[in-house]
């Protein structure tokens, strides 16, 4: 009898939660608020900053791969934004000279980086 | 890129002063007098077609991210001309051709250089506008303190 409350409760809770849980346009953090990212997380990731922006580095240049190197995963893919936290126009530079670096071979089109 | 225009039919006239950086890659078991031969030829093709060197930088032999051509490492060179399109055709033209290069890339820098130096003038003008009022104190109280 004490399961079935639970589980009637449970199910009422259920469904103005559910309604909560997903709105349209939940309006998120700065950086990465938005929901269902990186595999199902919810609501408030801490706040992260644009490192360019931090340091005020203007110009992202593809011959400086130590830089390029912090944004782009083991498997030589160009990390995401949501989850470095890097604002749109330095993501779109970063993402340019990441492609200039890996046609001139200074960076890997996939697999571990020599 | 083509939001300006009339950019280019200025420049027609102004001469061209388009600024690019050209990298390229040799083939590691090149000797170092091919290598000079190779960048003089480069030099004389540019001057042919009006342009200028601004700098050419050898950046050694490095291991490439990946296998091209059988090579696993490189002579890195970056060549930084100044000059109109035309010059950079025919640059890759060459570049294409001799055997011992293997790859290359042409980056136009004029633009983002004009760019950098807005930024840099109005950090300038910031610090300027900024600067002035704080040493009238300090020059003030220096010589009441010391005398």
């Amino acid at each position: 009898m004490a399961d079935e409350t639970r589980s009637e409760s449970s199910s009422g809770g259920d469904r103005p939660d559910r309604s909560e849980r997903r709105p349209p346009s939940r309006p998120g953090g700065p950086g990465g608020g938005r929901e269902g990212g990186g595999g199902g997380r919810k609501y408030f990731r801490r706040k992260k900053v644009c490192k360019f922006c931090v340091e005020k580095i203007e110009a992202i240049n593809y011959k400086d791969i130590r830089l390029l190197a912090q944004f782009v995963a083991e498997s030589g893919r160009i990390v995401p934004r949501r989850l470095t936290g890097v604002c749109t126009p330095h993501q779109r530079r970063l993402s340019l000279a990441i492609k200039q670096a890996r046609n001139i071979a200074l960076l890997p089109f996939s697999g571990r980086a020599a | 890129m083509y939001t300006d225009l009339f950019g280019d039919l200025r420049e027609m006239e102004n001469g061209m002063n388009r600024t690019y950086e050209l990298m390229f890659i040799v083939r590691p078991d090149m000797p170092e007098e091919e290598q000079d031969k190779l960048i003089s030829t480069l030099e004389t093709a540019v001057a042919a077609s009006s342009g200028s060197v601004k700098s050419v930088e050898r950046m050694g032999k490095r291991r490439l991210a990946y296998t091209v051509r059988k090579f696993h490492d490189g002579i890195y060179v970056l060549l930084t001309v100044e000059g109109g399109g035309g010059l950079i055709h025919e640059l890759e033209r060459r570049l294409r051709v001799t055997e011992p290069v293997i790859k290359f890339l042409t980056v136009r820098i004029d633009e983002e250089q004009k760019r950098l130096d807005k930024i840099k003038a109005i950090k300038d003008a910031k610090r300027k506008a900024a600067a002035p009022p704080p040493p009238v104190e300090p020059a003030g109280e220096a010589p009441a303190a010391t005398a």
